[in-house]
């Protein structure tokens, strides 16, 4: 069936069943491929976008439960959000797949809580997995795009 | 190394007999890039430059997240003395003829050589482009090429002319590349060795642009989700597809070798008609048994009792009836099957138009790819035409002799056909499942010391599966089962030593996984040797430098890492309570590490704060990034170690996702603190030797926390 979805600020129609997690319509549908899959049980992250600025796990979410929400994606971040800035002067990635989804859930935190402690940092980010071990680059890359001190 | 690197050889040489007909008499290179259809530009196969003269350098290597395509990159630019802020890289072609890797013989990466095997290479080229262009402006302005200078990819003679790459481009591409151009004298280089050796990537992986196998979308594809066996060695024996047809999108199912593949429209329609499946399995031949039941085997066998098994020895020397002192130390160490799990899960899009194929994934060893997927399609490894893209991780997982995953692919594009496009997509589920674990091991260890406290006599089981196993040309007793053991500065410093190798067989498959037999060997050997220490009543940093002392000239280089650690650690000023520091330090991929973690207790399990790791790589030809691979190894070793384990129970895996499956998260990982040695030895590996230190310097700084010994990994018990 047809479902409208707003997705980086444009409404777009969709033909799927009401069940399918948005993460499916995001990558195959509209080929935005910038959100991962990892696990499909919402345990790694690299799947995160935004609904309504919180972050969610797309590979969970039925798109029929997010028809009426403001989604983001990365590729709705641009290419200019001082995360990415951040991320690129600590050289945070590494394979890169998880980091859209890393990026997403600090962006999420960075909205909610302009100036995170490191408590604020690990209560945000435990969810995503980083099979690279960038952790310590993401939480310098955070506290740097959030003018706090490494 | 060099003995690991024979090995690996050997291996490749293994695989190309077992996978062709081919035949010797060029070089492996040679053989398995005929067919290849390259075109090699002016300058050669690794630099190309563009009208504007942009430069260019191809990476023979995968990036699967080491940073390699900087390194590479970097080692070019200097020679040539072109622009860093404006070369870009390229990733090379299947083509083995031109990116063998020089150590491995074929196309591929591994073994923490990508840099390290590319070095003169890389070097020479980006000596010989920037030659020709010297040459070239000699020749346009009429001066000699000895009064010529380049700098950041401007040629310029001190008459004030001056002009950039892409001027010269039209003269310079004419030109002869010197067959042994001059190289630079190592201490005027500016760029290799320095912080500005940074990531090419960052920003297309920090917002979602760079591309990986998962992101591929072609006209016309399919998608493929394979049903494989639940059981180690099971085969299909029947399979009702008549629900997994009626899904709207589905458009084929597929019997090929290793299961039953489901054909869709996209991904989602693939899994759930995949799911729709019912397959009867022949597990006949099945591996049933559960992971204490192997676990027991694996003691009987250390033992003794090991039937047919053959004790193939190693490093022994002396005569253990001869040997004087007293019993110190016997103890077992028991280490799970563990899943690489890398974030991206494995597949691969397969094209097959009659004999022709092109795969576009991401190829660890590409020679190896293209010989199965000939096998496959009928045609010559070089004909098999593959585009690697960016690898989210891999680990070892990649590198398969089989090509297993790839396989998957082919089978199903072959029967497709007509060159359509199939992107075979595994699960995480499958992935975690699907076997080619880094091997269960057991080692039993038995140490007499003499009066001072030293070992007199090291006796050494260990039982392990060969990574290799079945691949041709693999020396009996393969060397990645015992590596850390053998080669042990503290077995040279013994003098009997009676060590031997049990490589029992099972279906349930392995493979190497980041730092290979590292993974057990350096927990074994550096745990031992803290447990030794405080029997004989000496600090663990004191008793080492007396056995490196015994080892001479083999351990100076372990001796150099632990005193920076030690130094830059703290190592010996008191901590608060509850906190302890555990020492380890090992060799492996030509680097020699030590590591020091400071260690406590929380919620009941151990706590990693810090970890200062000091490093012997050669020359650090881009210490930021040997930093992140310190970074990186630390937290991917501390996961294993802390939960890392793959279990059977009647032969199925128990874990089959990140719920069951706990991995390192945010809060969990400790601050690195990396300090390189300086030397301008060439580059040895830094992709994997920080892995498998972490987990013998937690189990020591808990032995000093609760005078416990650890005798299996991992620490956190599910």
């Amino acid at each position: 069936m047809t479902i409208a979805l707003n997705v980086n600020g444009k409404v777009v129609s969709v033909n799927a069943e009401p069940d399918t997690p948005l993460l499916w319509v995001l990558r195959d549908e509209l080929e935005m491929t910038g959100t991962k899959y990892g696990c499909g049980i919402a345990q790694c992250g690299a799947c995160t976008v935004h609904a309504d600025g919180q972050a969610i796990r797309s590979c969970i979410t039925p798109i029929s439960t997010v028809a009426s929400a403001k989604i983001t994606t990365i590729e709705g971040l641009g290419a200019a959000h001082p995360l990415q800035a951040a991320w690129v002067k600590h050289d945070v990635p590494q394979c890169g797949y998880c980091q859209s989804g890393q990026i997403m859930s600090a962006a999420a935190l960075l909205a909610a809580t302009p100036k995170p402690s490191d408590k604020d940092i690990d209560d945000a980010m435990t969810g995503n997995i980083c099979r690279c071990g960038t952790y310590q680059r993401i939480r310098a890359a955070i506290k740097d795009a959030a003018g706090l001190e490494g | 190394m060099a003995k690991l690197n024979v090995s690996r050889r050997g291996f490749m040489v293994g695989a190309v007999m077992a996978g062709s007909s081919l035949l010797v008499g060029c070089s492996l290179g040679d053989i398995v890039g005929a067919g290849t259809h390259s075109k090699i530009g002016a300058f050669g196969p690794f630099i190309k430059i563009a009208q504007d003269g942009t430069v260019t350098v191809v990476s023979k290597h995968l990036e699967m997240g080491q940073g390699n395509h900087a390194g590479l990159a970097a080692i070019a630019t200097e020679e040539m003395d072109a622009d860093w802020s404006t070369v870009r890289v390229e990733q090379a072609p299947a083509d083995s003829k031109h990116y063998a890797n020089t150590m491995l013989g074929l196309q591929g990466t591994g073994g923490s050589n990508a840099i390290s095997n590319s070095w003169m290479q890389l070097r020479k080229a980006g000596a010989g482009a920037r030659a020709m262009f010297v040459l070239a402006a000699a020749q346009a302005w009429g001066v000699p090429a000895g009064e010529i200078t380049v700098k950041d990819g401007i040629v310029a003679h001190a008459s004030g002319k001056q002009a950039g790459f892409g001027e010269l481009l039209p003269i310079a591409a004419t030109l002869k590349p010197p067959a042994d151009p001059p190289l630079k004298d190592q201490a005027k280089f500016t760029l290799v060795g320095t912080d500005r050796v940074r990531r090419k990537d960052s920003l297309a992986k920090s917002t979602g642009t760079a591309r990986f196998t998962q992101d591929v979308h072609m006209p016309d594809m399919l998608v493929s989700v394979v049903a494989h066996a639940p059981l180690f060695g099971a085969t299909v024996k029947s399979f009702d597809d008549s629900e997994a047809r009626k899904i709207s999108g589905v458009v084929d199912v597929i019997q090929i070798p290793t299961g039953v593949a489901v054909v869709a429209k996209d991904t989602y329609t693939a899994k759930r008609g995949r799911d729709a499946l019912k397959v009867v399995w022949d597990d006949s031949k099945a591996e049933k048994r559960s992971s204490p039941d192997i676990l027991a085997e694996y003691e009987r066998i250390a033992s003794g009792d090991a039937g047919k098994l053959k004790a193939l020895k190693f490093e022994t020397k002396g005569d253990p009836a001869k040997a004087t002192g007293s019993n110190a130390l016997t103890t077992t160490y028991d280490f799970p099957f563990l899943a690489h799990a890398a974030m991206e899960p494995m597949n691969c899009v397969a094209q097959v138009d009659g004999h022709g194929c092109k795969l576009t994934f991401a190829s660890q060893i590409p020679s190896l790819d293209q010989i199965n997927t000939a096998l496959v399609v009928y045609t010559l490894p070089g004909a098999v035409e593959i585009e690697t893209l960016f690898a989210g991780g891999s680990f070892g997982r990649r590198a398969n002799p089989k090509s297993d995953y790839v396989m998957d692919s082919v089978h199903v594009a072959k029967k497709i056909g007509g060159g359509r496009p199939v992107k075979v997509v595994w699960t995480r589920e499958d992935d975690m499942t699907a076997g080619y674990y880094r091997p269960m091991a057991h080692h039993a260890v038995s140490i007499k010391t003499d009066a001072d406290g030293y070992p007199s006599l090291w006796t050494h089981r260990v039982v392990t599966q060969s990574v290799q196993k079945g691949v041709p040309g693999t020396p009996e007793l393969d060397p990645a089962t015992v590596e850390g053991v053998q080669g042990s500065p503290y077995l040279k410093a013994t003098p009997i030593v009676d060590a031997a190798v049990y490589i029992p067989d099972t279906p349930i498959t392995v493979q190497w996984f980041r730092s290979v037999g590292a993974t057990h060997t350096a927990m074994v050997m550096e745990h031992t040797i803290d447990q030794l220490a405080i029997s004989a009543g000496k600090d663990p940093v004191d008793y080492r430098r007396a056995l490196y002392a015994k080892a001479g000239d083999a351990a100076a280089r372990h001796l150099a890492v632990l005193n920076l650690a030690v130094e830059k650690s703290g190592y010996g000023t008191p901590l608060e309570a509850g906190w302890a520091r555990g020492v380890a330090v090992h060799e492996c991929f030509g680097s020699v590490i030590a590591q020091i973690a400071e260690v406590g207790m929380a919620d009941g399990e151990p706590r990693v704060r810090r970890v200062v790791a000091a490093v012997d790589c050669g020359t650090a030809v881009a210490p930021n990034l040997v930093a992140a691979q310190m970074e990186s190894a630390v937290c991917f070793g501390l996961s294993a170690a802390l939960f890392g384990a793959i279990t059977l129970r009647d032969g199925k895996v128990e874990q089959t996702n990140f719920d069951g499956y706990r991995v390192l998260r945010m809060n969990e990982a400790p601050k690195v603190e990396t300090h390189i040695l300086p030397s301008t030895n060439p580059p040895s590996g830094i992709g994997e030797p920080g892995t498998p230190l972490i987990a013998p310097a937690v189990a020591n700084a808990l032995l000093i926390l609760t005078g416990k010994p650890t005798t299996s990994l991992p620490f956190v018990k599910a």
